[in-house]
């Protein structure tokens, strides 16, 4: 390096640049993964969503329900009463992929194979999975809620939509959810996105 | 920062021999420090997440076949305003009740979200009617310029529509999507309720009826 470089003083930018970092690794929280992608719509309420405790039920696009339960052991303990009913054995490796995870939208049937697979095989199935199943008959869905319910019964409820969802489908997740044999839930939440005010 | 200098003091220009080599052997090259600096910022703020999302409360009623009907609440016909949410982003709304067994069906008003549909008429209606729009609306901006202190705006809010004289005489908005309706428009139309301050609201569902009327305004507009 010639003496008189014309080499700029670095530091102060270094510095900035670490304070940086430093400052969004702190406030930086990782989130996992969502099964499905929601674009959620927006209201003017200003009511924050606990981050702990929480059931939730999503529904995307395309009319797909999916569920989410925070807390690792009640997680694992909604799963085994599950797989009880639907008489499916999950690993300890299950288990714990299961409790890891964000939200998700499969059959019980097909969730072993969804637990053992990669992300990115993972990725495919939650593609081609057609959500977990809400038909009256072969309601899915409701033990999920009521199995939750029952492990959890302080866990506020919450209802993430899509935009473009259709309401019917909403409706009967609602339904369920109010029935006194599956959810007694009566409050709901409905997660959205803040509007800065009443405009349109 | 980064250049140090072993030589004494400020006289290091005058001395002779390997002074110039050390100098040169000192300075970091910073650049490949900055590269990551900068990605792992660019990284950092990427995959942060600053607006956590809000939540809208959502009360139903307590579903049970088994009250009787004479105690289920009776809402006065005239001071019913249903609104039917409905495709395409469209609400029509009506005042009363549409029941064919009692004569012609009241007609649709069609509207649409936003300042100038829905709101506007929410908020002439809910005026018409002790004023009720804007009795709460000076509640809110006391707490808004800190006249009142937030938790009792809840309360404040509760007694001036539950008070005797307005009870029974204050509008009532019964919101019925109809089966094309979609999530956003009832998120929307909740949210309608917050801005017009209307202080009873209920989200049931369009009856057979309602939805031939739908229909019919779909054909005839």
């Amino acid at each position: 390096m010639p003496k008189n470089s014309p080499s700029i003083d670095m530091t102060p930018m270094v510095d900035l640049a670490f304070l940086l970092v430093t400052f969004f690794m702190l406030i930086s929280q990782f989130r996992a993964e969502e099964a499905a992608v929601i674009d959620i719509p927006s209201s003017v309420s200003d009511l924050k969503i606990p981050e702990k405790d929480l059931l939730m039920i999503l529904v995307d696009k395309q009319d797909r329900v999916f569920f989410n339960l925070t807390g690792k052991e009640e997680r694992v303990k909604v799963l085994e009463k599950i797989g009880e009913k639907y008489k499916v054995v999950f690993s300890d490796d299950q288990k714990k992929e299961f409790s890891n995870m964000a939200s998700f939208g499969v059959p019980v049937n097909q969730l072993p194979a969804y637990l053992n697979a990669g992300s990115t095989d993972r990725k495919k199935l939650a593609e081609q999975s057609k959500g977990i199943p809400i038909d009256s008959l072969n309601c899915e869905i409701c033990d999920w809620i009521y199995f939750s319910r029952k492990t959890a019964p302080k866990f506020r409820v919450a209802i993430k939509g899509d935009q473009v969802t259709s309401y019917p489908v909403v409706r009967k997740v609602m339904n369920y959810l109010q029935d006194d044999n599956i959810g007694k839930v009566n409050k709901f939440n409905l997660i959205t996105n803040m509007e800065t005010g009443p405009s349109n | 920062m980064a250049e140090m200098n072993t030589d004494d003091g400020g006289g290091g220009k005058k001395k002779h021999g390997k002074k110039r080599a050390k100098k040169s052997s000192t300075r970091i090259d910073m650049t490949p420090m900055v590269d990551l600096g900068f990605l792992l910022l660019t990284f950092f703020i990427l995959t942060t997440t600053f607006n956590k999302p809000q939540a809208m409360q959502l009360t139903m009623p307590k579903k049970d076949e088994n009250i009787p009907l004479e105690d289920q609440s009776k809402v006065p016909a005239d001071h019913t305003m249903n609104v039917l949410l409905t495709k395409d982003n469209t609400v029509y709304w009506y005042f009363g009740m549409a029941d064919p067994t009692k004569g012609a069906l009241p007609a649709l008003n069609k509207a649409t979200y936003g300042p100038n549909g829905l709101r506007k008429v929410l908020i002439a209606e809910n005026n018409k009617r002790h004023r009720a729009y804007d009795e709460i609306e000076k509640l809110k901006n006391d707490v808004a310029t800190g006249k009142m202190p937030k938790d009792s705006l809840g309360k404040k809010k509760g007694d001036f529509f539950s008070d005797k004289t307005r009870k029974t005489s204050i509008l009532v908005v019964l919101l019925k999507p109809d089966k094309d309706a979609k999530y956003k428009n009832i998120v929307d139309a909740l949210d309608e309720m917050a801005i017009c301050n209307i202080g009873t609201y209920a989200l049931l569902e369009a009856n057979d009826v309602e939805n031939q009327m739908i229909a019919n305004a779909q054909t005839y507009q």
